[in-house]
């Protein structure tokens, strides 16, 4: 057998043992997304999703009797939106630091390390769905730990209501993903931190550079693309948060995110075709970053290859 | 003069070492507060304690008395595993075929892999709904373990590839001398060499599947097909005012304590996994 001919038939069978794996992604990825982006122009209910009639951009956007309806015209859907941005930002800024600082921490040699990396695996191992729960008893308004050490320190006069009161819940929920996937951050830090070459830092030592500077001018900007990977990683996370915002703050609007809101109008009001307008639109949002980030990581990172 | 060096080293070293204990503490003291909590009942619930006061296991016995908490914990260990074995299975054929064989479309397949882990999972919440209901899955674990192939199977394909491409080549080019075909090659000679890749997935994917809430609390109807997590987060007490911490603090530890021991016993395998999925990815 010619060498070339050998090559086509390893191609050939290249596609065979990737068939299985295509047939299930279309079935769980591909096709419940095309439905869903169809039923975002229909007035599809959950009791009967076959009695579902197409109304083109009605979801969306429509005017009637000089008022604008629909997803964009939604008060509520814009808060959500506003939410998820908001927390995303916060959260992964918050996220970036603290996990560059612990990262930082454990990339010195001492005693006990092995046992701290373990200590700080935890929060990233506890389900988020039972963090919240103990994080909501933690911050409950009367008997919660927190409260207590605040006034113990000083620091408030009164118990707060974290997650009931409009303007604390965000920060509520905010703190509870930083404790969550600060880990998460600070082990891809560490990964990139300890592949990093010696010499040069033994180098700035014998010329007395500030460590300070050292970290500024060459630690950052050689783990930076692993930096950058790990912000994209957990603001794409970030941006379809779900389940902590469910259970600690149930379905207030003032934490509300795009997905608690499209499984709102899904589940709850049985509105599929609104819902799942809701759904396409966070989607859209999320492919264009993912493009984004796809076409930077190749141009400058090599993603994929 | 070199007193005063001395001094700035310790208190340097001290600050360091208060740094790491504030980490510790703030990692860990949530799911300590937890476990102090679900040892306690009756008023002793609302008195705040930082250093364990009793050791009351009525919590513990109520989580499973009158509930389906057992079999909840059943269902999540049974889905996670399938989801595992069914992701390990597809996932080792295809990153066989993307980590070893050159062919057109190669890097554009990757990418849609990669694309596919980014979904947020309500896009397809309407669609997979309409699939499950209609292959009859619907409150069955069959539809959860198929719709949590949505962010395992990626995931799984993505690590291997990566693993699958750290193989030696020479290991490859003498099986091919001796006439083994492409199957024999992957289960033969690459599968033994993978254990510890294939647990590091495995593992990784496992808790990934058991911490899932989105399509557990959607796709799921009866209590005794729930999974923990949604168990969990609908434990409620006799009115709306009265919310069984205790019960629920329980509940939360009895779900935490096995992950944080795989955790903790593979933890420098995960954190290569971790790494494996994204970084190098």
């Amino acid at each position: 057998m010619s060498q070339s001919s050998r090559q086509r038939q390893r191609a050939r069978s290249a596609w065979l043992f990737l068939a299985p794996m295509i047939c299930t992604l279309l079935l769980v990825a591909g096709w419940p997304l095309l439905r869903t982006i169809w039923f975002s122009f229909t007035d599809a209910s959950l009791t009967d999703l076959n009695a579902a009639e197409f109304i083109g951009w009605g979801n969306y956007l429509y005017k009637e009797d000089g008022e604008w309806y629909g997803l964009l015209a939604d008060a509520v859907w814009w808060k959500s939106v506003w939410n998820t941005l908001t927390f995303t930002l916060i959260s992964v800024s918050f996220e970036l630091v603290l996990g560059m600082i612990v990262a930082l921490a454990l990339n010195v040699n001492f005693a006990g390390r092995g046992l701290v990396r373990a200590a700080v695996l935890i929060p990233w191992a506890i389900p988020t769905i039972v963090s919240a729960k103990m994080w909501s008893w933690m911050l409950h308004d009367q008997f919660g730990i927190l409260n207590d050490m605040l006034m113990g320190v000083g620091l408030i006069s009164a118990p707060l209501a974290w997650t009931a009161d409009a303007d604390l819940s965000m920060v509520a929920v905010i703190m509870v993903d930083v404790w969550k996937t600060t880990p998460f951050m600070a082990l891809l830090m560490l990964a990139a931190l300890q592949m990093l070459p010696k010499d040069c830092y033994e180098a700035a030592k014998v010329d007395g550079i500030h460590p300070v500077r050292v970290f500024f001018r060459v630690t950052l900007p050689l783990i930076m693309p692993a930096v950058l990977v790990a912000v994209v990683f957990r603001a794409l996370d970030a941006l379809r948060i779900f389940d902590l915002i469910y259970v600690l703050t149930s379905n207030s609007e003032d934490t509300m995110s795009m997905s608690v809101f499209a499984r709102q109008q899904l589940v709850d009001f049985q509105d599929v075709g609104y819902g799942s307008a809701a759904s396409t639109a966070l989607f859209l949002v999320i492919a264009l970053l993912t493009l984004a980030y796809l076409y930077l990581g190749r141009k400058y990172m090599r993603v994929g290859d | 003069m070199s007193q005063s060096v001395d001094v700035k080293q310790l208190l340097r070293k001290a600050a360091f070492y208060l740094l790491v204990a504030a980490i510790v503490v703030f990692s860990v003291f949530p799911f300590y507060y937890a476990i102090l909590t679900s040892f306690k009942s009756g008023s002793e619930l609302f008195v705040v304690d930082y250093w364990p006061t009793s050791v009351d296991w009525a919590n513990y016995l109520s989580v499973f008395k009158g509930t389906a908490f057992g079999e909840n914990i059943l269902n999540s260990v049974m889905v996670s595993s399938a989801v595992v074995l069914v992701s390990l299975m597809l996932g080792l054929t295809a990153a066989f075929a993307l980590a070893r064989i050159d062919f057109r479309g190669r890097g554009l397949m990757l990418i849609a892999i990669l694309s596919v882990s980014m979904f947020p999972q309500v896009a397809v919440l309407s669609g997979l709904f309409e699939v499950i209901r209609g292959l009859g899955l619907y409150n069955n674990l069959l539809g959860l373990v198929l719709a949590y192939l949505i962010f395992t199977l990626p995931f799984t394909v993505w690590v291997l590839t990566t693993f699958m491409k750290q193989m030696p080549k020479e290991v490859e080019e003498a099986a091919i001398l001796d006439g083994a075909s492409n199957l024999t090659i992957i289960f033969r000679v690459f599968l033994p060499m993978m254990w510890p890749a294939l647990v590091t997935t495995g593992l990784l994917a496992f808790i990934a599947a058991w911490n899932e809430f989105l399509f557990a609390l959607t796709f799921t109807l009866t209590d005794a097909q729930r999974t923990v997590p949604v168990a969990v987060a609908l434990i409620s007490g006799s009115s709306q005012h009265e919310l069984p911490w205790g019960v629920i603090m329980a509940a939360s530890v009895i779900v935490t304590v096995p992950l944080v021991a795989l955790v903790l016993v593979f933890q420098r395998r995960i954190v290569s996994g971790l790494t494996a999925g994204a970084v190098k990815g």
